[in-house]
């Protein structure tokens, strides 16, 4: 690691902001917030989920405008129009969530971001190269749609670099990527500084922060409560900061001997008429009772196409495969599944796990009205699934305003605690969670895997499918890797490492068809079939 | 400058103003209209607006008018909600009537109190059997059933034109392409003496209940406005898309089946070939203009009903093309579409910026 560089002190700031104040009709998402960026240099914004970092970045990149404040711009006052504009300026931004269209191929959607109109071929070798370069595997050709979230953010980052920003404002940027994708980022983006571009990181990954960025500005509700060298901080200290307190810890405890079996996979292979899609090849797992099993792996890779296979969301050609509680049960719906007693949470919250539109209450009977016996007659009572939400909200401390708000008012972090709460909450004897802590933040994700951890010593038998390795170590009793719709044989996770793990999810694993490990020294992220 | 600007959150105040500033928008324009055909645009919407309910003749002939309306628009509205695009409501209205008129003619010498809910039965199973055209190519070819359901208007106006033509042609008719007039006990009771208004009304009302409740208290109804909202939901929940749509058509058929037997067992008495009145067009701007709400759709459909009257009015005493009406209902739906981008945006005064 290159121990980073404090920026000369001489050279005018790239960016200042000034008292930015935004207030939104029932909230203060910023309030007299400063902050300076000087070019080349790399800046950490740190916050909890709801402590206005995204907005302010927002403000920054053009789309809201702030209420009060002022902006500076190499040494010039500007009040940024559009994301358009902001381009203009040299300011590029990786978003959260994504900014593509679905329906449109990649090299389109980046085309839509440059001035002008380009030739989409010469474009298209241009990501290539691009992507190329930074380690982004991108196909310009594909469809948007048809791409995992690792992917899109991919492009996201890909679109951004093409347009040789001044500064990049990169929100989250990671969570998808393989610990050796991670080191390739980080160097591409010293790479950049180094070049003088200056850079805004965004992330709840405190060592990553600790390891790229050379300051840090802490947010907390809307204002800034201090700013940090996290060079010479520890992210225990960077957490204190953030949260206002010690950073909870989650309590393993000891691994159970396995139980029965409540997820059997025998032999699971399933190919999707999506030709972008990847196949599904001979998978073979079992989860017992009592243990919380992960499934790793670099995204697009087969973790959707698997994810909905075991939901019934994709049912299959034939029952066996897909056992659940011992019935052979891959034909059967998502509903009759959860009949069986088996709970799922996909990685899309709103529009897939949650009906943005809805209430929460509403939102409960979406899962939870067969369990929960809210149906009686073919009518619903309302008022037992307004009391189930609310029971959710408060054991799983979601922030929100209350049963009757609509889920797409809740941030990302707190509608998924309340998703997690509604599953949980049911009593699941199996439970599959696609990214459970995706985009959430350090305090919320404790809880969140605190809360999986439980559920295991209560003898539910856990499948987590995660691009987080330290989240699949942290929590796991036993690891296996998806890679190009193949499974790996499940490792104790005692006995495994990250590095290893690294490897497999090139699919390189013992006795796999691709060959033992050691026949390619490089551990080259695979990408998935073209 | 004026700009449009987002909202944060959909207004909820807005979508339901929204049909109220349409309707005003649309008397607006309307004015507009009778002036440029040189008439008085005052004079043109008192006779438009006012003029067809002085009396209470008047009022019962709008509530007879608003009674199909209704009906084809609650049946709209289940599939609507999920997102299941039914254009085909006058082509099952036209159905129904069909089925109506076969129990009517088969019985016409008896005078059993069984056979109007026999109507009744018939119209539905005559009206969803025809929307279950459109649903069964939709679910096993993915076909758009919105063109299936529309086309399909066309294919049930020539079948009723066959069969007055045809087989059911009144042998004492002199030839008029009509069948003969139903028998006492095929004729739905009128409410209020010395009026047409007949007891469909009922009907209607009873079906708007019972919307409301499937689509606001029943699971199914919750089923289907998932569906509506967020597809990907209902997969996730395990909500058969395919239920979905058979739900929404079959139950926008059966509807639009009891409003055209409501009309060939109410004022018409028979079944002619001009038996397409537009109410199945009519009903789908009802429906939206009623915000896909039972109430909405009791409001809107007197709406509808009154530009229908108005339009006969204008047509007589102004002289104006009897297309008046359509322009009218064109009129609504397109200020309606227009005046709903303020659900999701708000104009905003900004100061000019650099």
């Amino acid at each position: 690691m290159t121990q980073p560089i404090p920026p000369a002190a001489s050279t005018p700031p790239r960016l200042v902001l000034k008292d930015i104040r935004k207030v939104y009709p029932s909230v203060v998402a910023n309030d007299g917030v400063n902050l300076e960026v000087t070019p080349g240099e790399i800046h950490a914004v740190l916050g909890e989920n709801g402590a206005g970092k995204s907005t302010l970045m927002k403000i920054i990149y053009g789309v809201t405008r702030p209420s009060s404040g002022e902006m500076h711009w190499e040494g010039k006052a500007v009040t940024v129009d559009s994301p358009a504009h902001a381009r203009e300026l040299g300011i590029g931004m990786v978003f959260q969530h994504f900014s593509l269209f679905e329906t449109l191929t990649v090299v389109e959607n980046v085309a839509l971001a440059l001035p002008g109109k380009p030739d989409l071929g010469e474009l298209a070798q241009r990501i290539e190269e691009v992507s190329k370069r930074y380690g982004l595997p991108v196909d310009p050709r594909r469809h948007v749609h048809a791409l995992s979230v690792g992917e899109r953010q991919r492009v996201e980052i890909v679109r951004c670099l093409l347009q040789n920003p001044r500064l990049l404002i990169m929100d989250e940027p990671t969570s998808v990527l393989t610990p050796q994708a991670v080191r390739k980022l980080f160097e591409t983006l010293r790479q950049l500084a180094a070049e003088g571009c200056s850079i805004l990181y965004i992330s709840h990954k405190l060592d990553e922060i600790q390891a790229l960025c050379h300051t840090a500005t802490v947010l907390r509700g809307g204002r800034v409560t201090g700013h940090c060298q996290p060079a010479e901080e520890t992210p225990a200290s960077m957490a204190r900061l953030m949260i206002g307190k010690d950073l909870p810890v989650c309590e393993h405890g000891s691994s159970h001997s396995a139980g029965e079996i409540r997820l059997r996979l025998a032999g699971l292979s399933h190919a999707t008429a999506d030709p972008f899609a990847t196949d599904l090849r001979d998978i073979h797992l079992d989860v017992h009772a009592g243990e919380i099993v992960g499934i790793a792996g670099v995204s697009g890779n087969g973790q959707q196409e698997l994810l909905r296979a075991i939901s019934g969301e994709e049912p299959l050609a034939e029952k066996f495969p897909v056992q659940i509680l011992g019935v052979e049960s891959g034909r059967m719906n998502p509903g009759q599944r959860r009949k069986l007693g088996m709970c799922f949470v996909p990685e899309e919250r709103l529009g897939r796990g949650a009906v943005p539109g809805m209430s929460l209450a509403d939102n409960a009977i979406l899962t939870a009205a067969k369990s929960q016996h809210f149906v009686s007659g073919g009518f619903l009572a309302f008022w037992r699934a307004r009391a189930f939400a609310e029971n959710c909200i408060q054991a799983f401390s979601v922030k929100c305003g209350g049963a009757s708000a609509a889920a797409k008012s809740l941030s990302g972090g707190n509608l998924q605690k309340f998703i997690m709460g509604r599953e949980i909450l049911q009593a699941p004897k199996l439970l599959v969670c696609a990214q459970p802590t995706w985009g959430v933040d350090v305090g919320a994700a404790a809880f969140i895997r605190q809360s999986l951890i439980d559920l295991r010593n209560r003898g539910c038998a856990v499948l987590v499918i995660s691009e987080e390795l330290d989240e699949l170590f942290e929590i796991c009793d036993r690891i296996a890797v998806i890679a190009k719709g193949r499974l790996s044989p499940p490792r104790p996770a005692a006995e495994t490492t990250v590095e290893d793990i690294g490897v497999w999810m090139s699919g390189l694993w013992p006795g796999s068809e691709l060959g033992e490990p050691h026949a390619t020294p490089s551990a080259e992220v695979s990408h998935a079939p073209a | 400058m004026l700009r449009l600007e987002p909202r944060a959150e959909a207004s909820r105040l807005m979508s339901y103003l929204s049909p109220v500033l349409a309707a005003a928008l649309t008397l607006i324009a309307g004015m507009a209209v009778f002036s440029a055909l040189g008439k008085d645009p005052i004079e043109g919407l008192r006779l438009f607006l006012l003029s067809p309910v002085k009396d209470l003749y008047g009022v019962s002939e709008l509530l007879l008018k608003a009674t199909p309306l209704m009906l084809c628009a609650i049946g709209l509205a289940v599939g609507f909600r999920a997102n299941v695009w039914n254009i085909g409501a006058e082509g099952q209205f036209m159905l129904g009537t069909v089925g109506a008129t076969g129990v009517a003619l088969y019985f016409q010498e008896s005078d059993s109190g069984l056979i109007l809910p026999a109507m009744v039965v018939a119209g539905a199973v005559a009206g969803a059997a025809w929307a279950a055209i459109p649903a069964l190519l939709k679910t096993k070819f993915n076909a758009n059933e919105i063109l299936v359901s529309l086309m399909l208007v066309y294919v049930a106006q020539l079948f009723v034109s066959w069969l007055v033509f045809g087989p059911w042609k009144d042998p004492d008719g002199f030839n008029f392409p009509q069948t003969a007039m139903f028998g006492d006990s095929a004729l739905l009771p009128i409410l209020i003496e010395g009026t047409r208004l007949h007891a469909g009304f009922i009907i209607a009302l009873t079906a708007l209940v019972a919307g409301y409740a499937f689509m606001n208290r029943s699971y199914t109804g919750f089923k289907m406005r998932v569906a509506g909202e967020a597809a990907d939901a209902a997969r996730y929940a395990g909500f058969s898309a395919n239920r979905m749509i058979w739900i929404g058509l079959l139950t926008g058929g059966a509807a639009a089946g009891i409003a055209g037997m409501s009309e060939v067992a109410g004022p018409m008495g028979q079944l002619t070939d001009k038996v397409n009145l537009g109410y199945g067009f009519a009903a789908i701007i009802v429906a939206f203009v009623g915000r896909l709400n039972p109430f909405g759709i009791l409001l809107a459909s007197l709406l509808m009903a009154l530009l229908f009257l108005g339009g006969e009015q204008v047509q007589q005493y102004m002289n104006l093309p009897s297309s008046i009406s359509m322009v009218f209902q064109g009129l609504l739906l397109f200020f309606l579409l227009g005046s709903d981008v303020f659900i999701h945006y708000r104009l905003s005064f900004s100061r000019a910026t650099a």
